[in-house]
């Protein structure tokens, strides 16, 4: 039954009638519309196949004590498999997964970005073509757009929002963990150490800037002047969420470069200075 | 003075075609300005919707180089002149003449939004709003039915057969802005969910960026929406805190009910 009952003023018969105008082709645009959609595809491919082959090696993602280090990639933390090194941030919950971590674990950040209001966007526009850019038609006869299976699964965002909440708990405490210098000395910075810190930084502000954020902290209230600690969490959360999609590309980019760091440096190519 | 061809569509319903039209441009005209001097000295039959010529009636929306513009607040220094400004009528409604549409379809989805239902007035019969809930509404009301976010809209631009069954980005504001107004009680996600079309919408932000008056669309509107569907329709744990904590926001139609004592509405000064 409609809720509307009641309310709803009666049906109008809706007049859909007539022919439409001007000319049937594609796009009049003349501007350089397709290299947006192009740049999207590239830089989201490129993070794909490296964060694919980097979370298949399951190796190099730990620099532990040997090295007078504590820096894990954000790729394999909370580490929790079977085939963890000894020392790697993880309790072990899944014994009987002897494949490599990140496989379980890059499960979390994987959704909340794929359902992510803003990279649905780039996804729809340069992957899917629904449609390519503003005013160019869309690559598809039909279109039923989030009201049907898979896409309707878009919905569940919120609840990755909340355990890549939780992942950035565990980041975080990577983060702290990194200040630490087993065997010398103690206490110190390192560049992992701040790349460690960026990285959850980043992530942290990604998430707090989501849709679903803004909605759950307060978005959701009528009444903003009965509501005061949640008006004022809507306040800081909004302008954050307008800087949601350069927030999206540059944590995303940090945290294959945080991986990629951790990897340099648990292989020996490269060794971690310390700062002080 | 610069040399500019314009290339506008000329037709009807049975059809039509482009024609151009050389003329040339002074320092500081917009192109709602070279279409009324094209009327004047070539082509008087040519139609053209305009009223205020100040960006503020939504009268002269037309596709300029392939984007939906308000021609009156379009500067032709802004457009390349090497090569003739296409100038086409809105694609997504019916035309009527050269670049003049047939955009009742927005009205006639308009008609179908539940009105502002409020609740019961205070004791002293009037209603009052806090400046800060007052704020929020504000931007869906800069709104000048343009209709160049419904045009844009790929969902019924390019799939005529959605119309029947989607709303629209001007229709969504309106949703929004009586939504998350804190007197009414109408509850209208279901109506979004199901006939409304919200879940066609798939955040590409085109309705955003044509705007003309800068209103956030899908971040302000569609998305809070989709969020609030959400918690109607998809989300168990937000159903479970809702019977637990008996917040169940009232159907329309208890509310309509609930307000057996109407009591008459005296204007704020």
């Amino acid at each position: 039954m409609s809720t509307q009952e009641g309310i709803r003023p009666a049906p109008v018969p809706l007049v859909l009638g007539g022919a439409r105008g001007g000319p049937r082709v594609r796009t009049l645009r003349r501007d350089s519309w397709k290299r947006s959609p192009l740049i999207t595809q590239g830089y989201l491919l490129l993070f794909v196949v490296y964060a694919t082959w980097a979370a298949f090696q399951n190796s190099n993602y730990y620099v532990g004590a040997s090295s007078h280090r504590d820096l894990i990639s954000p790729f394999y933390s909370p580490c929790i498999g079977a085939s963890c090194v000894p020392g790697s941030h993880g309790s072990f919950l899944l014994h009987w997964w002897t494949y490599s971590p990140a496989l379980v674990i890059l499960i979390i950040p994987l959704g909340f970005r794929v359902t992510c209001y803003y990279y649905r966007k780039a996804y729809y526009r340069s992957f899917w073509h629904s449609p390519q850019a503003c005013g160019v038609a869309d690559g598809h006869k039909k279109y039923t757009g989030e009201t049907r299976f898979p896409l309707i699964i878009q919905n569940i965002h919120r609840y990755f929002f909340v355990l890549g909440v939780l992942l950035n708990i565990m980041l975080t405490i990577d983060a702290v963990m990194a200040f630490r210098m087993p065997g010398a000395g103690g206490i110190g910075v390192s560049v992992g150490t701040i790349v460690l810190c960026a990285n959850a930084v980043l992530l942290w502000f990604y998430s707090v800037s989501c849709h679903a954020c803004r909605h759950l902290c307060g978005g959701h209230v009528n009444e903003f002047s009965k509501h005061p600690v949640r008006h004022g969490l809507w306040k800081i959360i909004t302008p954050l969420n307008a800087k949601h999609m350069q927030l999206a590309w540059v944590s995303l980019s940090f945290v294959a470069l945080t991986d990629l760091y951790v990897r340099l440096v648990a292989s020996g190519i490269i060794t971690d200075p310390k700062i002080f | 003075m610069a040399d500019v061809v314009m290339r506008i569509w000329r037709g009807d319903s049975e059809g039509g075609e482009f024609q151009d039209f050389p003329t040339q441009v002074s320092e500081g005209e917009v192109v709602l300005d070279v279409v009324h001097r094209i009327q004047a000295e070539d082509a008087p039959d040519l139609a053209c919707r305009w009223n205020c010529k100040a960006g503020k009636c939504g009268s002269c929306s037309a596709e300029i180089n392939g984007l939906p513009h308000l021609m009156c607040m379009t500067r032709m220094d802004t457009l390349p002149t090497e090569e003739p400004v296409v100038i086409a009528p809105m694609k997504t409604f019916p035309i009527i003449r050269d670049l003049v549409t047939d955009v009742s379809f927005n009205y006639e989805m308009a008609r179908r939004l539940p009105p502002f239902a409020p609740k019961d007035p205070g004791p002293d019969g009037t209603y009052r709003m806090q400046q800060i809930d007052v704020e929020r509404g504000q931007e869906f009301r800069k709104c000048i039915e343009c209709f160049m976010c419904q045009d844009i809209c790929h969902v019924i631009r390019d799939h005529e057969e959605n119309k029947e069954h989607y709303a629209g980005p001007r229709l969504f504001i309106r949703y929004m802005e009586l939504e998350s107004h804190p007197l009414d009680t109408n509850d209208r996600r279901e109506l979004l969910r199901e006939e409304m079309g919200l879940g066609y919408c798939n955040i590409t932000k085109c309705c955003t960026e044509v705007c003309p008056e800068h209103i956030k669309i899908t971040d302000n509107a569609i998305i809070p929406l989709k969020e609030r569907v959400v918690d109607a329709s998809y989300d168990p744990v937000a159903w479970l805190g809702r019977k637990i904590l008996r917040r169940t926001k009232k159907t329309a139609t208890e509310a309509a009910n609930h307000r057996t004592d109407p009591k008459p509405v005296k204007a704020s000064q």
